[in-house]
């Protein structure tokens, strides 16, 4: 497919140099590279399960979960977070299959299945607030400062953090490009179309929801621990809240969950529309920026549910596409 | 002959309802056996019990010298037996090859991969010119070749066929039962699970008749044939 090489060529370019330029700019533009960068990876991370319909409302736990335990065991135990985070990411994993295993057993599919999920989110938020003296509770948590430390993962340094951020995000790029060129993409796919008949191909249905759940699950928990390292706070509600993960879900569909880029693109999308709108009316018309917020996504996923990449493929897919030939007529 | 598939009084069902009492059968090696019956006699429960997609309540499943009686799915491919599902069950968003691709999922058919293919688009040449398309959009005659093809990438030991010709047009029913005979022909087992009692018979070497989930008859398709109770309500004579 030649239109698609190009395609891609047109995309990598811009995108090698947009990842390249915060290095050049001021602190400001970095904050923003930083959270891009972050979130990038946490809705590649949820688009892994999400493209193949196992769509989830409560990746808000795996966050909260990435965020808390590396946090947790620094102050109380001095463990620096390059051991941490690991644990953070197996905990995630842990928790995932916990609750994807009799999930899957018992085929909660579809909407039951972002039920068990929502579900699953609020019982995290819950247990890092009842567990106030730990955690802080609803007040939240910040880490013990030790000033710029590579040891504590603490880079006051924006350049410095984001170059961490950077890699974490071509670790998701890369366990997406795993997923679209090995046979667990046509497994997932044929489980979200027919499960009994992927099942009847031979497909080990469990195993290989399991297998996506936990590389979504980790690769999240490793966004949350990014998280929570860059911004030296955590709040259960930051971490954990409804509203994160459904962030997480609108902002991977408005980017296009079907492209390994979609995501990224959605992420870079949502944080300067709310960046430009928090701007542009400021301290005036308090809500007005949440609430044409909240209006552009529900038009992007009415109208465009393949998100930005999917309409930016169809609008460049078109003129390289002649017509088809009318087809013969099949030999009945 | 040896005896590839022998069940055993087998008894399923879903919930509090029992669909299967106390069902046995065999398949001998490269035989055409076929399993008749109205609708909600069973037959369709039954292929589900062989190819795991639904646990036994009771007896035994012997395939090949191997116990199946509750074996998950993905083993019983494994162990030889592809199905081919009711109302076809491709995978619509999938091209022809992808779907084709999904047979050979098993590692040890994915080697074989490429041959494999190959043999199928023989097998049915109009695969072939197709293999690009979505699967969704072939005719409902070439969507039930690409099921069958899709179930013979395995290589298997025994082919399942669930009412092959349901939700066809009469033309493309006569089709599909030439499909029937073709595959009989490379020398493939099949078991054949049908309404079509006149058109089975027509194919296969012997049949169980099932009535309400339990065997009712069996013998050869001859003998099958000329049974007036058989004549009187399944083939209106």
């Amino acid at each position: 497919m030649r239109g698609g090489r190009d395609t891609r060529l047109l995309l990598y370019l811009p995108l090698a140099a947009a990842a390249a330029a915060p290095f050049f700019l001021s602190d400001y533009f970095q904050h923003m590279a930083v959270q891009i960068a972050i979130w990038s990876l946490v809705y590649t991370a949820w688009a892994l399960m999400g493209r193949f319909r196992l769509t989830s409302l409560g990746h808000g736990a795996f966050l909260g979960v990435g965020a808390y335990v590396p946090t947790l065991l620094w102050n109380n135990y001095g463990v620096t977070p390059w051991l941490g985070i690991p644990l953070a990411m197996a905990l995630a994993i842990a928790l995932a299959l916990i609750v994807g295993y009799p999930s899957s057993r018992q085929k909660v599919v579809g909407h039951y299945f972002a039920l068990v999920t929502l579900a699953l989110g609020q019982v995290v938020l819950l247990v890092i607030v009842a567990m106030r003296d730990v955690t802080g509770g609803s007040l939240g948590m910040t880490p013990h400062t030790v000033g710029h430390s590579w040891y504590a993962l603490q880079l006051p340094n924006k350049a410095e953090f984001y170059a961490v951020a950077l890699v974490a995000w071509l670790a998701g790029l890369v366990a997406w490009r795993y997923v679209e060129r090995g046979m667990i993409r046509l497994a997932l796919e044929s489980i979200a179309e027919d499960e009994d008949a992927a099942e009847s191909a031979g497909v080990d249905v469990l195993r290989e929801k399991l297998k996506i759940t936990a590389v979504s699950s980790g690769l999240t928990a490793l966004g949350g621990a990014l998280y929570a390292q860059y911004l030296m706070y955590l709040s259960p509600d930051a971490m954990s809240g409804v509203g994160i993960s459904l962030q997480i879900v609108f902002a991977a569909i408005a980017g296009g969950m079907y492209n390994m880029l979609g995501p990224t693109i959605g992420a870079a999308f949502t944080i300067l529309l709310t960046e430009g709108l928090r701007v542009l009316f400021g301290t005036h018309f308090v809500g007005a920026a949440n609430t044409i917020y909240g209006a552009l996504l529900v038009i992007f996923i009415i109208f465009m549910p393949r998100g930005i990449v999917g309409l930016a493929e169809r609008i460049l897919a078109r003129p390289r596409v002649p017509p088809a030939p009318a087809a013969p007529e099949p030999a009945e | 002959m040896t005896i590839l598939l022998n069940l055993e009084r087998v008894s399923a069902g879903y919930g509090s309802f029992a669909a299967l009492f106390n069902v046995s059968l065999d398949v001998k090696n490269g035989e055409t056996v076929g399993v008749v019956g109205a609708n909600g006699a069973g037959k369709t429960t039954l292929l589900r019990v062989i190819s795991g997609l639904l646990p036994p309540r009771s007896g035994r499943i012997d395939f090949d010298g191997e116990s199946l009686a509750g074996a998950p799915a993905y083993r019983v491919v494994a162990a030889g037996i592809a199905h081919v599902p009711e109302n076809r069950r491709l995978f619509p968003r999938l091209t022809v090859e992808e779907n084709l691709r999904m047979g050979a999922y098993l590692p040890a058919a994915r080697k074989a991969f490429a041959e494999r293919a190959a043999w199928v688009y023989e097998l049915f040449p109009q695969l072939q010119a197709r293999r690009r398309q979505l699967a969704g959009t072939l005719s409902g005659g070439e969507q039930q070749m690409v099921a069958i093809g899709r179930a013979l990438m395995t290589k298997p030991k025994l082919l399942l066929m669930d009412e092959p010709s349901a939700g066809l047009a009469p033309l493309v029913v006569e089709q599909v039962f030439a499909l029937v005979r073709r595959i009989r022909a490379e020398g493939f087992t099949v078991l054949l699970v049908e309404q079509n009692v006149r058109q089975v018979l027509d194919v296969v070497d012997r049949a169980y008749l099932l009535e309400t989930g339990r065997v009712k008859l069996a013998g050869t398709a001859t003998a099958l044939k000329q049974n007036p109770f058989v004549q009187q309500s399944y083939l209106g004579l």
